[in-house]
């Protein structure tokens, strides 16, 4: 009863800033305003996002850029598909980065090897807002910035950073690492040692005891650390607005545009839920994927 | 009178190193062969010295038990054994040859765990099967020895269980079979049996027995439990602060501790402080008393009278009576505590005495045992267990 009564101010919180907007956003999809200002129920905001009008060749992980094949699909779609793209590749390399990182902080824990501090490093950007953050990569990456300067010492450069996909994935990378590191980390040093030894004992070398034992049992901190970085990255318009200048368009600017630009509420709002069914269905694969694994509810 | 000093064996010294440092296979007293010779192993954590010149041999086949308290050195000794540890001095060889070199992935020694350390994230036969698969057997092989295994702890058709589906211990069992699986010639065990209730532990000690006897392999065992060690072995070590107290058979062990530490340790007694006159006749409790010991003449010294070997007996006539302080009801027979003038007397009888009453004590001369003064004496070492309870591991890495 007690918990009843401590839990209201919680759900009344819920209530106006997560349901009520999610209401509103639902209502303005599929709402509309006729020339005299009667509202009516439409599909239009979804018909335009997934009309065959205006359409471009669809570039899903370099499918058009770099293989050269031409599927023409709506331009919305296409944004959708470089998002994903951005997203994923930026999930991958925070995995390939972030695996190692976390692997050597864990075993310097153990050894009390002064993992703290090496932990404290990796969090210290944490602590920064991420605009500040991602402005000083802008100070960085400019063609008359920090690192083009000290390359046309040599006579290099300038090199183009910003406003593609380089400087955009870079900037992902470096804001959603620690969101990757930290939970491997986690998990990694609750593995009972007992079990690597019993692994070691039973006559693994070190190869196969991580690639049997460690690596297995890590697995719930690597699917919380793909969907602490995955989700973000498929819906960031911060990044892709100051790395790329605010001429590289990914689904979050896209939304942001049709509220603050255009004004045409029904096509953002129309966007936000199909990016709110994409993210939630993703959430669910991996979910269920890792619930397969028996790696434990990290995810709840 | 005096045929019972006949009958005593003397101190088992059978184990202990005679100075030998040969390297090879030795051949002891018995006729059996040593499989591991541990020589002179020190260790130390920082300050804490954990392993304190321990020297002692394992013979193929048997059931080698390490005892001791918390802390004292035994945990250690096994992880030098299963290659999780290094010793700072000393040798260990196996079958004659240096194994402190070789890692533990490489070594015939397979271990059970405290906590039994099962994968949590395979299938019972996946396990089981673990080592099998690194040594990359034909799986026909494989699925006949985890078969042969499974039936060998009683857990036949739980193949396909998840290791959270089991109780501990049935756990307990599965990491058994993970281990004998790889026919190791080696077994350590790590209180093995520690997380399991009563009844359970007294099956498991059984099966355990059976179980190496079956196998014919060596079984080094760890425990805190002198009653499980007396169940079990067919060699005991007593250990205590990083040094062995005694080695000996389970019936030398109970019979002829070394010092009051073993004594204690194993089973109730009663330790009194005496005096040794001269052979076969030691002072104590005001009285003179004879017994089967000829050692230290003219020594201070400890004895040792089991409360099971004191009889009851009339007040009147007797050297040694008092009255009854308490009385409590065992089951099988009644402790009391019996005040005399300078001792308080424990005594298991299965006949009741009245409480307050005076009785007389009774033992006869092959039940007085003397022993050295040692650190452990009741009279030096007052302050028992500082409650250092941590098992010392070192911060490694895996």
């Amino acid at each position: 009863m007690r918990m009843q009564k401590l839990a209201w101010p919680y759900i009344l919180w819920m209530l106006v800033f997560t349901i009520a907007p999610l209401m509103l956003v639902a209502y303005y999809a599929f709402t509309s305003y006729d020339s005299s200002g009667n509202i009516y129920f439409t599909f239009e905001g979804f018909k335009s996002i997934l009309s065959m009008e205006s359409t471009v060749a669809l570039d899903f992980l370099g499918l058009n850029s770099l293989f050269g094949i031409d599927l023409q699909v709506p331009i919305y779609i296409n944004v959708f598909a470089k998002s994903l793209s951005l997203a994923l590749v930026s999930t991958l390399i925070c995995l390939l980065l972030g695996y190692p990182a976390a692997y050597i902080l864990a075993q310097r824990s153990r050894k009390k090897q002064g993992s703290s501090f090496l932990l404290f490093m990796f969090v210290l950007p944490m602590w920064m807002n991420a605009l500040l953050r991602t402005y000083a990569w802008l100070a960085l990456l400019e063609p008359n910035g920090i690192i083009n300067s000290f390359l046309s010492i040599f006579n290099v450069g300038p090199i183009q950073f910003l406003y593609n996909d380089f400087g955009i994935g870079l900037g992902m990378v470096y804001n959603y690492l620690p969101f990757m590191v930290l939970p491997i980390h986690s998990v990694l040093l609750k593995i009972d040692r007992s079990v690597v030894e019993a692994a070691e004992d039973l006559g693994a070398d070190s190869r196969q005891t991580f690639a049997r034992v460690i690596f297995p049992l890590s697995m719930p901190g690597i699917f919380s650390g793909i969907n602490m970085v995955f989700m973000p990255a498929m819906t960031t318009f911060l990044i892709p607005d100051l790395l790329g200048g605010g001429r590289y368009l990914l689904i979050g600017n896209a939304i942001e545009r049709q509220y603050m630009v255009s004004r045409d509420y029904t096509v953002g709002s129309a966007l936000s839920i199909m990016l709110l069914v994409f993210v939630l269905a993703s959430l669910r694969v991996l979910t269920r994927y890792e619930q397969d694994n028996s790696g434990g509810g990290v995810l709840g | 009178m005096f045929d019972n000093i006949i009958k005593r064996p003397g101190i088992s010294n059978k184990q202990q190193p005679t100075g030998v440092r040969d390297q090879g296979k030795l051949a002891d007293s018995t006729g059996s062969s040593h499989v591991i010779e541990f020589i002179d192993i020190n260790k130390s954590y920082g300050e804490n010295k954990v392993l304190d010149d321990i020297t002692f041999y394992i013979r193929d086949n048997e059931f080698i038990t390490l005892l001791g308290p918390s802390g004292c050195g035994k945990t250690t000794t096994l992880r030098i054994l299963a290659g999780f540890e290094q010793p700072d001095s000393g040798s260990v060889t196996f079958e004659g040859r240096d194994l402190l070199s070789v890692p533990p992935y490489l070594r015939k020694v397979n271990t059970v765990f405290q906590r039994y350390a099962l994968f949590p994230h395979l299938n019972v036969r996946d396990n089981i099967a673990f080592g099998l698969n690194l040594k990359k057997l034909p799986a026909a092989e494989t699925s006949s020895r985890i078969e042969q295994a499974l039936k060998m702890v009683d857990l036949k058709g739980y193949e396909n269980r998840w290791v959270d589906q089991l109780s501990g211990g049935q756990m307990q069992r599965i990491a058994i079979a993970r281990a004998i699986v790889n026919k190791p010639q080696i077994l350590l065990l790590d209180e093995p049996l520690g997380a399991l209730d009563l009844k359970m532990r007294k099956e498991m000690q059984l099966e355990l027995k059976e179980m190496q006897k079956t196998l014919g392999i060596t079984f080094v065992y760890v425990t805190h439990d002198q009653e499980e060690a007396l169940t079990m072995s067919d060699t005991i070590i007593v250990m205590k602060q990083g040094k062995i107290q005694q080695i000996g058979t389970p019936v030398d062990i109970y019979n002829e501790p070394r010092n009051a530490f073993v004594a204690d340790f194993i089973g109730e007694s009663n330790i009194i402080p005496g005096r040794m006159k001269q052979d076969y006749e030691v002072d104590f409790c005001g009285n003179s008393f004879i017994c089967v010991d000829k050692r230290f003449a003219d020594e201070e010294v400890d004895v040792v009278i089991r409360p099971e070997d004191i009889q009851i007996v009339a007040p009147e006539g007797r050297a040694l009576s008092g009255h009854v302080s308490s009385i409590v009801f065992k089951g099988v027979h009644y402790e009391m505590s019996i005040e005399t003038e300078n001792f308080s007397f424990l005594v298991h009888s299965t006949d009741k005495a009245e409480q307050g009453s005076l009785v007389g004590l009774h033992f006869d001369p092959d039940e007085i045992h003397v022993m050295a003064k040692s650190a452990f004496s009741p009279d030096i070492y007052k302050t028992d267990e500082n409650g250092d309870d941590s098992t010392n591991y070192e911060e490694g890495s895996w």
